[in-house]
């Protein structure tokens, strides 16, 4: 480099930034680590982030403008847009917060499907989010692919109920769309009896690995208190040892009923994170017996008017997504369609604390922190 | 409406509040307690350090615009209580729309204030980073709004369903 270069303040004359400058990284908007349309501007000092800039957009469809011209029932296919990993969690939460508003009753038969399906999702939901998260961290795509025979048979069970694998639409105010058709039960018995001992084959396959245990223990750590002060939710929050589950707080469609337990991390790094969600998808196998056992014959759904109109007020009701709490703000006018239509979108709001994390960290430590934080870009953008 | 399963009686919330920091509560309904703009942050501070009512986490927090006014909502959740707080502040006109900034209480806040910022056009003042969200910088207009690229003659919301007829159920 001149001498005259250096003056004028300018690069060396091979082009790299001269020590200690940061430097622009921009990750995404189409990055595998990344899952997703969503974009991460990192200020690089070498490995080292100096700062941290999430820009997230690409995918808002306006849904909750678009929800103020629908009826009740018409948004129900937007929640399945929304977190398009877990449709099911996200048809339950807002199925609850118009009946809560309607006052519609739910038979006893529909509650204990919904509960079901629910679980199902969370295990497709959880396979996804460990096998990205694992990918992340560098074990490339195999125990992902392992993960997904899993999914595969959850969504197949989806499939041959309602008609979707993705975008089920199933559940309806007052009830479920459809009565599983008498195969989906011996399918199911066998996909409950195989679950437990996948999920020992993985953790056997993942937990004690060295390079794992390497690039994930003690990264990416969110120490209890600053979880909750920053409204994580989900295994993001548990994993930081707080055990809080709306299916034990706050318990809808008979989940009091059903014998759980909260797994919680201790550390709270991306591992204890990773161990929530193999460790809950154990808890959803219990809880998928138990409701098959329960299952009472009966109606699956009550008649409900095609245009609901509750009576002016406002709701929000919540459920325990795989990703934290999805609710929905509801607030009515007297009309068929809701005045406003909120949802609180866990995958956002988890990433209140990114730029914390990741600032100070290497660059592959963050990639991980954001793959342990599961985020699904249609729920962020919606 | 009945309140939540594990909400907590505004009016209890509201004459605690009431007696901590006179002047706060502008309104306490059976459901929710309207909070002075100025005094917000005080009061949410306050419930979040009171023993009785912990509110530890913002577990929401979203806006609503009434033609007249702004409402911003905010659902705090105690976890060691387990019950629901349901807060709002409101803003006087459509002209001025700004509230402060729960940030330096909640970081949860962050993020939420920055959605509401870009759809509803509601200023958070004090917050520490307050742009657009999804939406890029210098687009038109705040799209929640209920008079976003309102056309003469059309109301925004559905006054009936296209197929409605009484008596009309669903399969």
């Amino acid at each position: 480099m001149s001498e005259l270069a250096m003056d004028a303040g300018g690069s060396p004359a091979d082009g790299a930034p001269a020590a200690g400058e940061p430097y622009i990284l921009n990750i995404g908007p189409q990055h595998p680590s990344t899952h997703g349309v969503f974009r991460l501007r990192v200020s690089m000092d070498g490995e080292r982030i100096v700062d941290m800039d999430m820009i997230v957009g690409y995918l808002h469809r306006s849904m909750e403008k678009l929800a103020e011209e629908r009826t009740y029932t018409q948004n129900i296919p937007f929640t399945d847009r929304a977190d398009y990993l877990a449709a099911m969690s996200g048809n339950l939460g807002l199925c609850l917060a118009a009946e809560r508003l309607a006052g519609v009753e739910v038979p006893e038969r529909a509650s204990v499907l919904r509960v079901i399906f629910a679980e199902l999702q969370r295990i497709a939901s959880h396979a996804m989010g460990n096998g990205t998260l694992v990918s992340d961290a560098g074990a490339w795509q195999t125990p992902l692919l392992y993960m997904f025979r899993e999914r595969e048979r959850i969504l197949d069970l989806f499939e041959m109920t309602c008609g979707a694998r993705l975008t089920t639409n199933y559940m309806r105010i007052g009830g479920v769309a459809f009565d599983p058709p008498p195969e989906f039960f011996p399918m199911l018995e066998s996909l409950v009896d195989d679950l437990p001992s996948r999920v020992d084959e993985y953790v056997e396959l993942l937990a004690e690995n060295e390079i794992f245990l390497a690039r994930t223990r003690g990264v990416g750590v969110i120490p209890a208190a600053d979880a909750i002060n920053g409204s994580l939710t989900g295994p993001q929050l548990r994993g930081s040892g707080v055990p809080w589950d709306l299916r034990k707080a706050e318990p809808y469609s008979g989940y009091e009923r059903y014998d759980f337990e909260i797994p919680v991390g201790s550390a709270g790094d991306v591992y204890d994170r990773f161990m929530v969600r193999m460790e809950e998808v154990r808890q959803s196998t219990r809880i998928i017996r138990q409701a098959l056992d329960a299952l009472p014959p009966g109606p699956h759904k009550t008649e409900v008017p095609l245009a609901l109109r509750p009576e002016p007020g406002e709701v929000y009701g919540r459920v325990e997504g795989p990703r934290g709490e999805v609710g929905f703000y509801l607030v009515a006018d007297g009309g068929p369609a809701p005045y406003r239509f909120h949802l609180r979108a866990p995958s956002l709001i988890n990433l209140s604390l990114l730029r914390s994390l990741a600032v100070g960290a290497s660059l592959p430590d963050a990639v991980v922190t954001l793959g342990s934080l599961d985020i699904v870009v249609g729920e962020i953008d919606r | 409406m009945p309140p939540g399963p594990r909400q907590l009686g505004g009016e209890r919330v509201g004459s605690a509040l009431e007696a901590a920091l006179p002047g706060s509560v502008v309104e306490s309904h059976p459901e929710w307690v309207v909070v002075s703009p100025g005094r917000l942050v005080e009061a949410l501070g306050w419930l979040r350090d009171s023993e009785e009512f912990d509110a530890a986490q913002l577990s929401n927090l979203c806006a609503v615009d009434y033609h007249s006014y702004f409402e911003v909502i905010y659902h705090l959740q105690s976890l060691d209580l387990n019950h629901q707080i349901v807060l709002k502040a409101r803003t006087t006109s459509r002209e001025d729309v700004a509230v402060p900034s729960a940030c330096s209480v909640y970081r949860g806040a962050l993020l939420q204030e920055r959605e509401a910022y870009d759809l509803m056009g509601v200023r958070f003042d004090g917050h520490p980073d307050l742009r657009r969200l999804f939406l890029w910088e210098g687009y038109p207009g705040h799209p929640l709004r209920k008079d976003f690229l309102q056309v003469e003659g059309h109301h925004p919301g559905l006054p009936r369903f296209p197929f409605e007829e009484p008596g009309v159920q669903s399969r």
